[in-house]
C-alpha cells in the first residue's frame, strides 16, 4: 500500500532528478575529440579552474547569493516579528497574504515590473528628476544592487514563512521573563529569540540561498550583460555553444557549491538538517 | 515604622469595554506573604502586571520600597516575577537560567557561579546546574523558577498562579514548600491565585478581588470567620448559601424565609431591610448533625432532613441533606470520629446550627 502511495513521488525523483543527473554526470566526464567521438576526461573541470572568467563568476555568484540571503534575513526578520508578535491575529493573516501576493504573478512579470520602475526612462528615475535629486534620468538597472533588490524581492516569502512558524512557537512569557530579569531588547534578541528561531532562520537561509544561487531570470533581466551570474554561463554552454559537456560540468560545480554552503551553514549554526527541514 | 515594600494608591486600569482595576489602594508589609484571591477575569493578573511593569496603569501610583515606579521599565524594577507557565528558558541549562539575571547586572562569572550554586543548594537542587530544563520534574522546575528570581534579591517577588499547572498531589506539596521558602528567604511575596485553599494556607494577608475591586482585605482567619461581603462568604471556603427574603431583623440577628418556606436565622451584617432579598451563609462545619433531635446543642435551631447523598472524603467528609419542609439542599460536615460512618441515603436525621455563626447579607 505504502509503495503505491509513494510511487508518484519516487517516479518523479527518479525520472526528473536521478536519471538526468546521472546523464549529466556522464556528460561532464567526457570530452569530444571529433564529431561523435568522445573519450573520458576531466578537461571540463580543468577549464573551469584555468579560465579566470569562469571561477570568478562562480565566486561572485556565491558571494552575491550569500549577501542576498543575509539581506533577506535582515529584512524578513522584522516582518516576521510584526506578523507573529505585534499585529492582531486578523492583521497578521492579512500581512502574510501581502507577502504572498507578488507570487500570484510569474517571476518574469515581476522582473519586468522592476524594469518599468528602474530603467532610465522608467518611473523612479523620472521621479528623482522631478524631485530635483538628479539633473537627468539615471539608469538604475544593470547594477549589482539592482540584482540584489530583485533577488531579495523574489526570496522574501521563503524567508518569512519559516521565520513566522518558528517565532509563532516562541512563548511571549519567555520574552517577558527575560525582560523582568533585567535583560535589554538586544540581549533578549540574542539570548532568547534567535536561539529559539535558529531552526527557522537556518531553514529560510538554506531555501533562499539555493533559490538565489540557481536563479537565472532575475539576474539576467535586472543585471543585463553585467550580471555575470553562474547560471548564465551554464545556459550559454548548453544553448548557445552546444557544449553540453562543459555545461554539465558547470552544473555539477554549482550543485557542489550549494551543498557545501548548506553544510557550512548547518555546521556554523549547530543545527541538524532533519530538524531544520521539519521547521521549513 | 518601616516603609511598606509595596504601596499602591488609587490604581486604575480600564480596557476598551471593561474596567480591569478600579481605584485600588493597599500596602504590603516587608517580609509578608500577600495573596490576591479572585475568580478569573477579576483583574488580578492586570494588577500583577502593573506592579511588574508590563502594563501601564491609567491612573494611581505604585511605590516599591518607597520608590515610585512611574515610568520605570520592568527590567529596571526591583521586582521579579514567577510566571504561570514558569517561562524557564529552554535554550539554557538550569544554571544558566538562574545566572541570567545576575549576568544582566554585570556580576562577574566566578561570582555568578558561586551564587547560582548557593541558590541551588538553598532550594534543594544542589548539583543540578548543568541539567537541561526539560530533564527536571514539575516541582523542580517550580523551584528553579523561584530561584531564578530570588537570586536577584528582589524587594518584591510576584507569583502568577505558579501552582496552576501542577497536579493536585504536587500542588499540595509545593504549597508547603513555597511557604517554607518564603519564610527562609524573608522576601515579600505577592501571590495571585483563584484557589482559595492556596491563599488561605500560604498567606499572612489575603485580598479577595472581584470586578476590579478588593471585596475584603484581611488575614485568612478574618476572611473565613468574618467575611465582609456575600462574595467573600461564597468564594472563600465552602458555604451553604440560603437565599430568601428578610422576614424579621434586629441589630443582631435576621430571619430569612426562602421561597419554599424554610425559615433560618443568621447574624445581621447590617443594611438589611424587611422584605428585601438577602442570603444567609452557613459553613458545613458550623452545622451539626444528630439522629435524635434532643442531642443537638440547645442553642441550635433544629431542622429535620433526609440524607440525599454521602460525600465521603476522609477528613473532609460531608453529607448532603434535603431539609424536610422545603427540600433545600444543605451540606453538613461529618465529624471525624466516624460516628456517622453507617449513615444511609434516605435516612431521616436532625440538623441545626448556631445563628451567631451564620451570617446574612443583602443579595
Amino acid at each position: 500500500m505504502l509503495a503505491w502511495l509513494l510511487a508518484p513521488a519516487l517516479l518523479w525523483l527518479l525520472l526528473l532528478i536521478v536519471l538526468p543527473h546521472i546523464d549529466l554526470a556522464l556528460l561532464s566526464l567526457r570530452e569530444r575529440v571529433a564529431p561523435r567521438v568522445y573519450r573520458p576526461s576531466l578537461n571540463q573541470f580543468r577549464t573551469f579552474f584555468v579560465e579566470p572568467l569562469y571561477w570568478q563568476v562562480f565566486v561572485r555568484t556565491a558571494i552575491l547569493s550569500a549577501l542576498a540571503t543575509a539581506l533577506t534575513l535582515l529584512i524578513a526578520f522584522p516582518v516576521a516579528w510584526v506578523i507573529t508578535k505585534v499585529a492582531s491575529s486578523r492583521a497578521s493573516a492579512l500581512l502574510l497574504v501581502l507577502c504572498l501576493i507578488p507570487f500570484w504573478v510569474s517571476e518574469t512579470v515581476r522582473a519586468l515590473g522592476w524594469l518599468i520602475l528602474l530603467r532610465e526612462s522608467g518611473v523612479l528615475p523620472a521621479l528623482l528628476v522631478k524631485l530635483g535629486i538628479t539633473p537627468v534620468p539615471v539608469e538604475l538597472l544593470y547594477h549589482d544592487a539592482t540584482i540584489l533588490i530583485g533577488l531579495i524581492y523574489t526570496s522574501m516569502l521563503f524567508m518569512v514563512v519559516p521565520l513566522v512558524s518558528s517565532l509563532e512557537s516562541l512563548d511571549n512569557a519567555l520574552i517577558e521573563a527575560a525582560y523582568d530579569l533585567g535583560a535589554s531588547g538586544f540581549v533578549i534578541l540574542r539570548r532568547i529569540v534567535i536561539p529559539h528561531a535558529a531552526p527557522g532562520i537556518t531553514a529560510g537561509c538554506i531555501v533562499v540561498f539555493m533559490l538565489t544561487l540557481g536563479n537565472y531570470l532575475t539576474p539576467t533581466l535586472l543585471g543585463g550583460k553585467n550580471s555575470q551570474w553562474f547560471t548564465e554561463l551554464i545556459y550559454t554552454q548548453f544553448i548557445v555553444r552546444f557544449n553540453w559537456e562543459q555545461g554539465a560540468a558547470f552544473g555539477f560545480l554549482l550543485l557542489a557549491l550549494s551543498t557545501a554552503m548548506v553544510a557550512l551553514g548547518l555546521r556554523l549554526s549547530g543545527q541538524r538538517f532533519v530538524d531544520v527541514m521539519r521547521r521549513a | 515604622m518601616t516603609t511598606p515594600d509595596l504601596a499602591v494608591e488609587g490604581l486604575v486600569k480600564h480596557f476598551a469595554d471593561h474596567r480591569a482595576v478600579e481605584d485600588l489602594s493597599f500596602t504590603v508589609e516587608r517580609g509578608s506573604f500577600f495573596s490576591i484571591l479572585g475568580p478569573s477575569g477579576c483583574g488580578k493578573t492586570t494588577l500583577l502586571r502593573m506592579i511588574a511593569g508590563f502594563t501601564v496603569p491609567d491612573g494611581g501610583t505604585i511605590r516599591i520600597g518607597g520608590r515610585s515606579m512611574h515610568g520605570v521599565a520592568p527590567n529596571r524594577r526591583p521586582v521579579n516575577m514567577v510566571f504561570q507557565q514558569l517561562a524557564l528558558f529552554p535554550m539554557m541549562s538550569v544554571g544558566e537560567n538562574i545566572a541570567f539575571g545576575l549576568a544582566r547586572r554585570g556580576v562577574v562569572k566566578p561570582e555568578r557561579h558561586r551564587r547560582v550554586e548557593a541558590m541551588l543548594e538553598r532550594v534543594g537542587l544542589a548539583g543540578a546546574a548543568r541539567k537541561r530544563v526539560d530533564e527536571l520534574s514539575g516541582g523542580q522546575r517550580q523551584r528553579v523558577a523561584i530561584a531564578r528570581s530570588l537570586v536577584l534579591e528582589p524587594t518584591l517577588l510576584l507569583l502568577d498562579e505558579p501552582l496552576g499547572a501542577l497536579d493536585l498531589k504536587l500542588r499540595e506539596h509545593m504549597k508547603i514548600e513555597l511557604k517554607q521558602l518564603q519564610a527562609a528567604f524573608g522576601t515579600t511575596f505577592v501571590y495571585i491565585t483563584h484557589d482559595q485553599s492556596e491563599a488561605l494556607v500560604l498567606s499572612d494577608h489575603v485580598a479577595v478581588m472581584n470586578h476590579g475591586r478588593f471585596e475584603q482585605l484581611g488575614t485568612p482567619q478574618e476572611l473565613y470567620y468574618r467575611p465582609a461581603t456575600a462574595f467573600v462568604a461564597g468564594f472563600v471556603g465552602a458555604n451553604n448559601r440560603i437565599a430568601g427574603r428578610v422576614t424579621a431583623h434586629d441589630g443582631e440577628l435576621a430571619e430569612l424565609t426562602t421561597t419554599d418556606g424554610w425559615v433560618v436565622r443568621a447574624r445581621n451584617s447590617g443594611g438589611l431591610s424587611l422584605g428585601g432579598a438577602a442570603a444567609a451563609f452557613v459553613r458545613p462545619e458550623v452545622a451539626s448533625l444528630e439522629r435524635a433531635a434532643d442531642r443537638l446543642p440547645s442553642d441550635h435551631v433544629q431542622y429535620a432532613g433526609k440524607v440525599q447523598s454521602l460525600l465521603f472524603d476522609g477528613a473532609n467528609s460531608a453529607v448532603l441533606l434535603n431539609e424536610e419542609r422545603s427540600g433545600f439542599e444543605f451540606r453538613v460536615a461529618l465529624p471525624q470520629t466516624g460516628r456517622f460512618a453507617d449513615l444511609k441515603v434516605g435516612e431521616r436525621v436532625t440538623f441545626g446550627f448556631d445563628p451567631q455563626r451564620a451570617i446574612c447579607f443583602n443579595a
